[in-house]
């Protein structure tokens, strides 16, 4: 027996969201494939948890890293997400949060900080610098994009992005963690079809 | 009495007068070392603080630097400048850290850019680029793609070069010890909670006991003062407000104040005013912000969310006027880039009324605690002549004795017309640093009250050419930003981009500082100490 539309996103519509074509993709896949009851059941539970306590490793290097914490104060209190805890130890973070800019000093001890992370682990791109470079894009020593380096999976732009711009990157975070099979094989390293990034041209 | 360049003059005969922008007394480099010891030993004004030393490079084959001295005393100031000798070894100088040890990091900093030798520096290792960066950047004839992206994990080298010139001219080459072997070292940083950024210091311990620490920069070094050289100076402004994004509107008006200055662009009352009340705004959200980071630092987490209450009032500010909450792009040349809200000054008035009432409660739940004071009182000890040997100013400086403020000593803005005072204490101590941040939060509540009424009617910006172009010569500008003096030097070849941009860093001597200040105290101690210096990596390494 089989049960079908496996992942529901009831507390955040599809409508509200836009450019999510591959979180569509995904649950089609997953409902076309169908799972077992209590796989099912148990995979609903387990990302409805994950989802709600997504612990961060800040890696704040600039400017995005205050606005995370105007974040973490009582204005925003982005403990109302479960985002709260942020962890200072890779080996405890369900998410590596890159707040500033990437330089190529900086880039090997993110890539180290990203191995160390247990998986299931995320990448959140925060501002203009880690998504391309920003405004130092043309530097001798600055990442254009640290995507280069490891998988993203949400992009935040913004320089640096409001509390607002913060918190619906982090909910389509979140609805990409709900829309996941947690139990089962799958290769989180993969690219999703359709976010394959075009390699651009020297 | 003699003026200082009638002085170098007499010591030197063969020192130049150039008075293209501001006055450089141009001193060769083989009597370089007597005149800046001559000048720091003055009796009459000594030039004790050392504010900058800047390397630039002419084009032509030579290499310079530019000295910026000013006494601590008379608080005049003067400029020197000297051209590197080039020969077969490179640009060589004789190194001035035994004069002013804030030329320890200052030449690094040099070396690291221009490939300039100081003989005599005891540490001429890289400052920001990694210990195997081909090539110097900041040079004119630097390939901008010669270093691709290296991924491999960098090895820091524990020992360093000391470079010595013979009287026959020949280098001699002396290996220094930074760690030996069987030092104990303590790795903190680049990724820790405490560091307020990407800052990484490598601490070798006794015990519990610091015994040496050597930080490790440029994990966040962008490049911006290359970046500047290829951008119209309208363009370069966008990159104040990214150094030290805490002091956003402070950097932005030095920048505004040299262009115009170097221009001959002058600007409304109403600008000034403006500038002013932002200035001191971004003074206060900073110190709040200082609050929340330091008291967490230390383990109490109530207190953070006091300061950011408040902040978030400031932010609010801000934000109607600028649009911006935390980077705001707001001081233009020529002014501002839009004028203040029309309910600006009333929320300003009934900010600075809220913060003079509320600030009992941050010093009811932190500085009366027996925690907070045992943690920082006698901590960190920073005596005045090492705070002005290594030129650090700001809060810091005032916490050991020394009177730096330049809205005091060198007014620009409207500081000249408002009564303020201006913060010391003389302990030097952690505690002391805390202290003069919380009393600077109300000294610039009255400096806003006695603005805030008076704003005149007036234009907000008055009209510049979009493609400006400067008149030859060398310019600077400092501000007194929220943790110190920041500055800007200009060297202008009248192109419509600058030939050189160099912020002075206000958070670079800081960091050097924290060997001088930590020694000897407990390695549990070294993150509160770091946080009352209060630094801000992105500016330091630029």
């Amino acid at each position: 027996m089989e049960i079908k539309h496996l992942p529901t996103t009831k507390d955040m519509r599809p409508e509200e969201f836009k450019d999510n074509d591959y979180l569509l993709r995904m649950a089609e896949e997953l409902n076309r494939e169908g799972a077992g009851v209590v796989l099912g059941l148990a995979d609903k539970l387990i990302n409805w948890g994950r989802s709600n306590s997504v612990w961060s490793l800040a890696l704040g290097t600039s400017c995005c890293a205050i606005e995370f914490m105007a974040l973490g104060a009582a204005r925003y209190d982005m403990a109302r997400f479960g985002f709260e805890v942020t962890r200072n130890s890779p080996r405890q973070a369900d998410l590596l949060m890159v707040l500033g800019t990437i330089n190529y000093r900086m880039a090997p001890v993110l890539k180290r900080l990203y191995d160390q992370m247990a998986e299931p682990k995320y990448v959140v791109a925060v501002g203009g610098c880690t998504i391309s470079g920003g405004p130092f894009r043309k530097s001798y020593c600055v990442v254009d994009g640290i995507d280069k380096i490891v998988p993203v999976d949400v992009y935040i732009p913004g320089c640096p992005p409001r509390p607002e711009a913060f918190f619906y990157g982090m909910m389509q975070l979140q609805r990409k963690i709900k829309m996941e099979r947690f139990l089962g094989h799958r290769d989180r390293n993969e690219v999703p079809q359709g976010m394959e990034r075009k390699e651009e041209k020297a | 009495m003699m003026t200082t360049e009638e002085k170098i003059k007499e010591w030197c005969p063969q020192a130049e007068t150039e008075t293209a922008g501001e006055t450089v007394v141009r001193v060769p480099a083989d009597k370089l070392e007597d005149v800046c010891r001559r000048l720091h030993d003055d009796a009459d004004e000594p030039m004790d603080y050392m504010r900058d030393l800047v390397g630039v490079d002419q084009g032509d084959g030579r290499y310079s630097v530019y000295y910026q001295l000013e006494s601590t005393r008379t608080h005049g100031r003067v400029m020197l400048c000297s051209d590197a000798a080039t020969g077969e070894e490179g640009p060589l100088l004789p190194s001035v850290c035994q004069v002013w040890k804030t030329a320890e990091i200052k030449e690094r900093e040099a070396y690291d850019f221009f490939g300039i030798r100081f003989t005599g520096h005891p540490d001429m290792r890289r400052l920001f680029l990694r210990e195997d960066w081909k090539g110097y950047p900041l040079r004119k004839d630097y390939d901008m793609d010669s270093n691709p992206l290296n991924m491999e994990n960098e090895v820091n080298a524990d020992v360093t070069e000391e470079f010595r010139l013979l009287p026959d001219g020949t280098l001699e080459r002396r290996e220094n010890v930074v760690f030996n072997p069987d030092d104990f070292v303590v790795n903190i940083g680049p990724q820790h909670p405490s560091t307020h950024g990407a800052l990484r210091m490598r601490t070798s311990l006794e015990g519990e006991t610091v015994k040496h620490i050597d930080p490790v920069l440029g994990y966040i070094h962008r490049g911006i003062e290359k970046l500047s050289e290829s951008l119209t100076y309208p363009q370069t402004l966008a990159f104040t407000d990214r150094l030290d994004y805490l002091s956003a509107h402070q950097n932005r008006h030095a920048l505004c104040m040299c262009i115009e200055r170097a221009a001959g662009i002058e600007v409304t009352d109403r600008v000034q005013y403006i500038r002013t009340i932002m200035d001191e705004l971004q003074r206060i959200a900073s110190h709040l912000l200082f609050y929340s980071c330091l008291v967490m630092d230390m383990g109490a987490l109530t207190p953070f969310f006091y300061g950011f209450r408040e902040r978030e009032m400031i932010l609010d500010i801000f934000e109607e006027t600028t649009g911006g909450r935390l980077i705001q792009n707001y001081n233009m040349i020529g002014g501002v880039q839009a004028d203040i809200h029309p309910t600006f000054v009333q929320k300003v008035k009934e900010f600075t009324k809220h913060m003079r009432e509320i600030i009992h409660e941050y010093h009811d739940i932190f500085t009366g605690s027996v925690i907070a004071r045992n943690r920082l009182k006698q901590m960190g000890l920073l005596s005045r002549e090492d705070a002005i040997s290594l030129g650090a100013t700001g809060g810091t400086g005032r916490a050991s004795g020394w009177a730096n403020d330049v809205r005091k000593h060198h007014p620009y803005g409207l500081y000249d017309k408002v009564d303020f005072k201006e913060i010391v204490y003389t302990h030097g101590d952690s505690w002391d640093r805390y202290m003069v941040r919380m009393d600077e939060i109300l000294e610039s509540c009255a400096i806003i009250d006695q603005l805030i009424d008076n704003i005149p009617a007036g234009d907000f910006r008055v009209k510049v050419k979009p493609i400006l172009k400067l008149p030859e010569g060398v310019f600077t500008a400092s501000v007194e930003s929220s943790r110190g003096e920041f500055g800007v030097f200009l060297v202008s070849r009248g192109d419509k981009s600058p030939y050189r941009l160099h912020f002075r860093s206000t958070g670079l001597p800081l960091v050097h500082a924290m060997d001088t200040v930590c020694r000897g105290n407990k390695i549990a101690d070294l993150i509160a100490i770091g946080g009352t210096l209060d630094f801000v990596i992105p500016d330091i390494d630029r």
